[in-house]
């Protein structure tokens, strides 16, 4: 009893119990049907390529896990969400189709400009867009959620601009590495890892990971304390953007085409989502990195088990929406403190009898 | 002198959308002056256009007054307008069953919400984006194709009954006597309009909405129920979001899973612009009804041009809305100074 009572309140339960329970419906499901009951673990090689369900998780789950390293810090330093990410990705990607294809072009073959150009200002542009979200969270306190809002419906808009209202195709071989293959691995696994990895040295080995749990705990504190609240909170949305942007060129590469209305649509919710099945409170404070990027995975692996199910990709939304609630509803404050009392009167029940 | 000082900061945002609305629309006067932009039925197509975001704003509003935010609006609103949709087209339903159904859909809606915000102590911002996608994705279960109403002639004739007005007739340059008209959700909205101005003013739950936005401490040592108040708030949101899909059916006559996107960013620019404060406790309906207005002369302007790109308005407004943001920090930040 004591042992899956310390086992429950590990940091890390919450996401990799989702996992598993999201991995036995898999595994019923195929049991189900007759297939091999193992089939959501079957990893092979065909084409040259490495193919099964689990690599398709890791490669589609891609950049929510990426959109998670940056929702974590924002979520962390100010209490709030970065609900443009989604749109930012689709500013980003158009940006950067638009700067290969060449202004009004809806279809290329060769580049404009240099690709690693296109790429870098794609990502750069969406570092930029976190940078306006950081500048009104920070210095003007606003809101976090009703300051990113405004980029939440005007960074479509603009890359729809950028684009001339066109779906914007770059038909070159090396554009779509990024969302394809290098080697036997699929591109994107790759870009995350490197991302979790740059994040996680950023976090551990320099100071910024402490001075961002500090400033979310308490932010007048922390400037007392010495710390430039402002600045990191702004350095945060930062990382936000440029994660976004990073996230919008897989996106982009991956149908080798800038398709302002669809690309990065509803991304936002998962990457909160990640952000909170990692065992995060969304009300700032400490965070754990590897709890958002499980997370990230977990609903790579809910949505792929919903496509599997037979769930269409519109009416998804439905499931996600029922499970953020009951996840952030077990965090909230009122169902704590009611299971703390009705766990505490178990307790000096148990005492009164003995 | 003393008329002066009563002009605080809340009223002077107030008085700045009402004449940003009146050089806009006269700008547009001028400019496209050829188009008939003078006429009083431009105007009027102002208002029928917008007759359902103007209900959905005046929710909003109540929302924003306590501080919370409700973004599900325009997910609930494809989802009435799908249900009517449907349940008129499928189903053989009447029309104005099925409107009531809806708006106890919405006061479910709402009140699931409320609960979430006011008791369980969720933030407003995840509890509405959860509904938002929780809205959209059920008309998409409803129904994945667009669907047109057609068959129901009471549900017709309601959607297209002008209203002539009894002035402002003039010929066209055809020579046909053209009389003004508002279409029956333009009352509607009026008409919810003028109950929410007069429920923040005189009632006791309007009151109480400025209270908890104001201080929730302050509110809950009055002894005000401030869960209570939250809930009731959300209700009252989602209800008159539910009137104002019905204003919107009406309107566009179909349903579809696309539609009202971004339809939430439309009504909290327009509250925000009207001089609601994000952080409650400031606003009232007139300055919204202003905001709803000048994001219809935007649009309108913008549609008028016919050259520019209909993303142009979401700009425009986003742009505004980020103004009015800054405006209001900033003003905020003068008033920390003084004390």
């Amino acid at each position: 009893m004591t042992n899956i009572k310390k086992l429950i309140s590990k940091p890390l339960f919450l996401p990799i119990f989702c996992m598993i329970l999201v991995m036995a419906v898999n595994i019923i499901f195929d049991a189900i049907n007759g297939n091999f009951a193992l089939n959501f673990f079957t990893i092979s090689v065909r084409n040259g390529i490495l193919y099964g369900r689990l690599i398709d998780v890791l490669n589609r789950g891609s950049e929510i896990a990426i959109l998670a390293i940056g929702m974590t810090l924002v979520v962390s330093c100010s209490a709030g969400t970065d609900i443009s990410v989604g749109s930012v990705m689709s500013l980003a990607a158009s940006f950067c189709c638009m700067l290969l294809a060449g202004f009004g072009v809806s279809s290329t073959s060769s580049y404009n400009v240099p690709l690693f150009v296109g790429v870098i200002a794609g990502i750069l542009l969406a570092g930029v867009c976190g940078a306006f979200n950081g500048a009104l969270v920070a210095f003007l306190n606003v809101q976090p959620m009703v300051a990113t809002l405004i980029l939440f419906s005007a960074a479509r808009a603009i890359g729809l601009l950028l684009c001339n209202n066109l779906i914007v195709y770059v038909r070159v071989d090396s554009f779509g590495v990024f969302g394809g293959h290098l080697g036997i691995l699929p591109t994107p696994i790759i870009i995350a890892a490197v991302c979790i990895l740059v994040a996680t040295v950023l976090l551990k080995k320099t100071a910024l990971g402490l001075y961002v749990q500090s400033v979310g705990i308490n932010r007048k504190a922390s400037r007392i304390a010495g710390v430039r609240s402002e600045r990191i909170i702004f350095i945060c949305y930062i990382i936000c953007g440029l994660c976004a942007g990073i996230a919008g060129i897989i996106a982009s590469s991956r149908i080798t085409s800038a398709d302002s209305n669809n690309i990065g649509l509803n991304f936002e919710l998962d990457a909160i989502l990640a952000v909170a099945l990692g065992g995060n409170s969304l009300g700032g404070g400490k965070f754990r990195l590897a709890g958002s990027i499980i997370g990230a995975y977990t609903i790579q692996a809910i949505t792929t088990t919903l496509y599997a199910l037979g769930v269409s990709t519109e009416q998804a939304p439905v499931y996600k929406a029922i499970i953020v609630i009951i996840i952030v509803a077990i965090q909230a404050p009122p169902v704590k403190a009611f299971f703390a009392r009705r766990q505490a009167k178990k307790a000096a029940l148990k005492g009164g009898v003995a | 002198m003393k008329s002066l000082k009563k002009i605080n900061g809340n009223t002077l945002l107030l008085l700045i959308t009402i004449a940003l609305f009146v050089v806009m629309y006269i700008a547009g006067c001028v400019v496209y002056s050829t188009k008939g932009f003078t006429h009083l039925q431009t105007f009027l197509n102002i208002l029928i256009n917008n007759a359902g975001l103007l209900c959905v704003t005046c929710g909003m509003t109540c929302v924003m007054l306590t501080g919370g935010i409700d973004i599900s609006v325009g997910s609930l609103i494809a989802m009435d307008c799908m249900f009517i949709a449907v349940g008129i087209e499928k189903w053989n339903m009447n029309p104005i069953l099925l409107m009531v159904l809806v708006l106890v859909i919405g006061a479910v809606f709402g009140m699931v919400q409320g609960f979430c915000v006011g008791y369980l102590k969720i933030q407003p911002f995840i509890v509405t984006m959860a509904g938002m996608f929780f809205g959209r994705g059920m008309t998409a279960v409803i129904c994945t194709e667009q669907v047109s109403v057609s068959s129901s002639e009471l549900f017709v004739k309601i959607a297209q009954t002008k209203i002539e007005l009894p002035f402002g007739a003039y010929t066209n340059n055809k020579g046909v006597l053209q009389v003004p008209y508002v279409r029956i959700p333009v009352v509607i909205a009026l008409v919810v309009l003028i109950i929410v101005f007069l429920m923040l003013k005189y009632t006791k739950f309007g009151r109480s909405l400025y209270a908890v936005g104001g201080s929730e401490q302050s509110a809950v040592m009055m002894g005000l129920d401030v869960a209570k108040t939250k809930l009731k708030a959300y209700v009252l949101s989602s209800v008159l979001c539910s009137i104002g899909g019905i204003c919107f059916c009406l309107n566009t006559m179909s349903g579809s899973v696309q539609q009202a996107t971004g339809l939430e960013m439309d009504a909290i620019s327009s509250a925000v612009i009207g001089g609601t404060l994000l952080t409650g406790g400031v606003g009232n309906v007139i300055g919204s009804f202003f905001g709803v207005l000048i994001n219809g002369t935007i649009s309108t302007l913008v549609k008028t041009n016919g050259k520019l790109l209909s993303s142009w308005s979401n700009i425009a407004v986003a742009a505004l809305l980020c103004f009015f943001i800054i405006l209001q920090s900033v003003f905020a930040k003068i008033k920390e100074k003084s004390k």
